[in-house]
Parts: C-alpha cells; structure tokens; sequence
C-alpha cells in the first residue's frame, strides 16, 4: 500500500493517500482527465505516459484546462 | 460563390474568429459565439482551481467538435514562457493550433516581436500551426511567414481598446504585400462598423474579444460582428467606386420631361 505523498501542485502543498499514478490523483482530485495538461517537475507529461508516471514525495505538478480568453 | 477563409488547409465559413474572456457567464458566451457564426474560438490556458470544485469548464460550453479551438499564449512575456504554454495547450485537446502571443510590455500589450519570432520558429518545428499576434510591421511580418506561421495577425489598435482601426496605411500595406497566408487583424476593434472598415481593406479576417463580451448586449454584438465582418468581406469583392470630389447625378440627364 502506498504511503501518503506531500506534492505541490499549481503551488499549493497537499497531501495525497494512496495515490502514485497521475489517473489515480486526477481522480482524487475530482478532475476531468480528458481535458487537462500535466507538467511534472518543469517536463510536461504526454496522455499516453500519464499511467507509467510514479509520483514521490517533493514531486511539483502543474495541471492546467482552458478558461475563457482573447488576448492579454 | 465560394468564399471561406482557408487556415493551414481548413476551411472557415466564417472570417470572424472569437475570443471567449471577459462573458458574465459561461450561457451568455455560448450563446454569443452561436449567434456570431464564428468557427474559431481563442481559449486561455491557466492552472485548475483545485479548491472551487465547481464542474463546469468551458469546453462544457465550446463544443470541440464544432469550433475550431484555438489557445492563445496570453500572459506570456518571452518566447520560453510561451513555448511551454503552447506546449501544455496542446496536450489538453492534442491540438496542435496555437494563437502565439508574446507581449513585450504590460501597459501597451504591444508584441515583442523578437521574441515571437523565436518561438514562431521554434513552433512551427514542433508541428504547431502557429497564429502568431503582431505589430502591423511588413518586416516583421515578412519573417514570421519565413519563420512558418500560418497566419499573420496584426493588431489594429492596442488589445482590448476599442480605438477602432488606427493603422489603415499599414493594413493596405500589408495586405497588398502578404499573399502567402492570411492576414488577419488582432485586436482593436470596437464596434461593427470598425470590423467592416477592416475587412474592406481586405484582409482576410478579424479576431476579436472585448468588443463583443463587453457589449451592453454581447448577443446583440456578436450578431452585428457577425454581419459586419460579411458585409465588409463582400464590399471587399465587389470592389468600392472611386472616390471624386464633386456630384455624379445617378438619374439619366436626357428625356427630362420639360
């Protein structure tokens, strides 16, 4: 059984029980995995590697979707 | 007659292309990019609020299907900035279109286009369709083409200002010197008649946000951009009558009845 991690993500610290797959956070976390983009310690993570990925303590994620937008 | 707007080998119908920032809610947008007829939709890429777990996302509201969903590099200040923005961008809807903006300066959000330039190369190597947000500059222009951008978006006036078309001499510049993709103008326009004077210049689209959004009624607005982007483009085609100084009566000035 895998031990709780403390990992970063979009800058706030959380912990996260029994999670070391990106699938298994995103729905932790409640997310919508079809719509999302995963950058993992500065390297973005494709789709297809998001199941071979294993999470540790002091990894920092970035996960960003689209929100409305023209210029700025 | 035929007459779309062709980007990186896709057909438009449409030669309006619609930010969707700034709506009150996410129906009102929806509804406004409907009523608009537009067929490309700039989007923003921004972290997930982990905290505010409110489902809906906005592609709840913009049917990928349907729209061609273009993301933009808003809020990028330099070439690597934006790089890893497009990069992020397209893994969420493995997309490879990307609206690449890299602002030199904060009050004016004028291009910094030496920095555009760099990522536009870096880009188009990656396989973007790069859509690059520009100072109207025929050299600069000039590069970005070389440099592989898919289109060449020159602003008309400073994002989001409403100012109307402020560089006409080098809009008709541009467009009788770009002829390899599609010029089309980035930001500045305010009302409808602004998006018609435009594309009476022929250029070959508009893209635009704040001037819809920020519309008392923005379904209203979108319809008249809607319309005005049309009837620009067509008064474009049939081609406009000289300009003289004096009278040209259009009633015949024989068989008056005396």
């Amino acid at each position: 059984m895998a031990l709780p991690l403390k990992i970063t993500i979009n800058g706030e610290e959380k912990i996260v029980e029994q999670c070391e797959t990106l699938p298994c956070l995103i729905k932790t976390l409640d997310l919508n995995g079809d719509r999302l983009a995963i950058e993992l310690n500065g390297q973005i993570i494709r789709r297809a590697n998001w199941d071979s990925v294993r999470l540790v303590d002091g990894d920092r994620l970035e996960i960003v979707h689209f929100v409305g937008g023209g210029s700025k | 007659m035929s007459d779309k707007l062709n980007v990186a080998g896709l057909d438009f119908n449409s030669r309006l292309i619609l930010g969707s920032g700034k709506y009150a809610t996410f129906e009102l947008m929806a509804t406004a990019l409907e009523v608009s007829g537009s067929e490309m939709i700039t989007v923003a890429v921004r972290r997930v609020n982990l905290t505010d777990k409110s489902k809906e996302s906005l592609l709840d509201y913009i049917d990928p299907k349907k729209y061609r969903i273009l993301p933009n590099t808003a809020g990028c200040y330099n070439a690597g900035d934006a790089i890893r923005t497009a990069m992020l961008a397209r893994e969420v809807l493995d997309n490879n279109w990307i609206k690449l903006e890299v602002i030199g300066d904060e009050k004016t959000l004028f291009p910094d286009n030496q920095g555009l330039l760099e990522a536009t190369t870096f880009l188009v190597k990656e396989g973007f369709v790069v859509m690059p947000y520009f100072n109207d500059d025929l050299i600069v222009a000039r590069r970005l083409i070389d440099a592989g951008a898919a289109a060449v978006m020159p602003l008309a006036a400073p994002i989001g200002s409403g100012l109307g078309i402020q560089n006409f001499t080098n809009l008709r510049i541009l467009r009788e010197q770009i002829s390899e993709v599609p010029l089309i103008v980035d930001a500045g326009v305010g009302t409808a008649s602004d998006a018609t004077v435009a594309m009476e210049l022929g250029v070959d689209g508009i893209l635009m946000n704040t001037a819809v959004a920020e519309a008392r009624d923005p379904i209203a607005m979108a319809e008249a951009m809607n319309l005005a982007v049309r009837a620009g483009r067509l008064a474009y085609r049939a081609g406009r009558i000289q300009r003289k100084l004096y009278a040209s009566a259009s009633s015949p000035v024989e068989g008056l009845s005396r």
